[in-house]
């Protein structure tokens, strides 16, 4: 079964309630043939694990990261991916668009 | 986001209430505005746009920017009559993403065997739809093409305002069909809402081709049609009014 952004989001609350450090990644903006729509959420805990997608998995790596920087700080940032860069190329994804990642800490 | 705020979100969408998370994303300041208070918000206008569209996204408010996530409910779908066409639909609504169930009191048709990993209800329509509080997140069609049990399924789906609501039938089996719900009160308007014959017309023959133009027709229904019916009737509207006038 493939888990909704409504898994996702309960997903998170029951991970923040068991005591973990959890982040949510929202896609925010679009442009191009970006893989994931506006409202796309991404959760991670403080281990790194994660749930859901903002991308068809080229920059999730990189969200993660910041992520759990986010959850260490936790100061809310913006992210911006050109998903052909790089990166992504390195991983096969070259759709061309680009998106934009809010990233928060759940407190 | 404050914890409290994320289980409030996530309660909302438990019950099936639609609400939008407002977000300044450059001070990382939030609120949750639910769906009954959207009407006296100071951002009712954009709010209720967005949640029209059912789509989240940025917005410029106050010389702000923010963005909207839009919580619309799941999507549900009643099917009744645990036919052949149900069997093939099941797995691919379930690929798509909606929660489905079957309704068919006729119990040799609704057995598990026929209908494994899909939510079945051996039961009557009218015993129980009313319990499964049907709204306008919610979609029936009616694959019986018996009256009896295809009819109080309709009435419900009416009353309710779904989505979408679908009937298998001729055009002649449906005229008969419409007669019988104008007797029983309802609209011209209302049964003018009923897809029938049901799907899209792709020359679909087998019951799973006839599945996918079904399915197409909801998807239509739920992402598109709403928006052509607003804009037909505020046409329509607006030439009445133009007519008045004149």
């Amino acid at each position: 079964m493939l888990a909704t952004d409504e898994d996702i989001l309960a997903k998170a609350e029951e991970w923040r309630k068991t005591g973990k450090g959890v982040a949510i990644a929202t896609v925010t903006e679009t442009w191009g043939s970006a893989p994931r729509p506006v409202g796309s959420h991404l959760v991670i805990d403080e281990d790194g694990h994660f749930l859901g997608s903002v991308s068809g998995g080229c920059v999730e790596g990189e969200v993660v990261t910041e992520a759990v920087d986010v959850i260490g700080d936790g100061k809310a940032r913006t992210l911006e991916f050109g998903v052909a860069d790089e990166a992504a190329w390195k991983v096969g994804l070259s759709c061309g668009g680009r998106i934009k990642v809010f990233v928060e800490k759940v407190n | 986001m404050d914890l409290a705020l994320l289980s409030a979100l996530n309660s909302e969408r438990a019950a099936r209430r639609a609400c939008v998370l407002v977000t300044d994303t450059a001070a990382g300041q939030q609120r949750l505005v639910k769906g009954v208070d959207i009407a006296t918000d100071p951002m009712a206008e954009v709010l209720e746009a967005a949640l029209r569209s059912g789509k989240s996204g940025t917005v410029e408010a106050d010389g702000k920017t923010w963005f909207l996530t839009v919580q619309a409910p799941p999507v549900r779908l009643f099917v009744i009559g645990a036919v052949h066409v149900s069997q093939a639909l099941a797995p691919m609504a379930r690929t798509a993403g909606f929660d489905m169930t079957v309704i068919d009191p006729r119990t040799a048709f609704a057995t598990p065997e026929r209908f494994a990993d899909v939510k079945l209800i051996a039961e009557w329509p009218q015993d129980v739809l009313p319990g499964l509080k049907l709204d306008r997140y919610t979609g029936v069609a009616c694959f019986t093409h018996d009256p009896k049990i295809d009819d109080p399924a309709l009435e419900e789906a009416l009353a309710a305002d779904c989505f979408y609501i679908g009937a298998l039938g001729s055009r002649k089996t449906h005229g008969r069909r419409v007669e019988r719900l104008h007797a029983k009160g309802f609209t011209p308007e209302q049964t003018a809402r009923i897809h029938a014959p049901i799907g899209m017309d792709i020359g679909a023959v087998s019951p799973a081709e006839i599945a996918v133009s079904v399915l197409a027709e909801i998807i239509l229904s739920l992402r598109k049609k709403p928006l052509r019916v607003d804009t037909v009737k505020a046409q329509e509207n607006a030439g009445a009014k133009a007519g008045e006038a004149a």
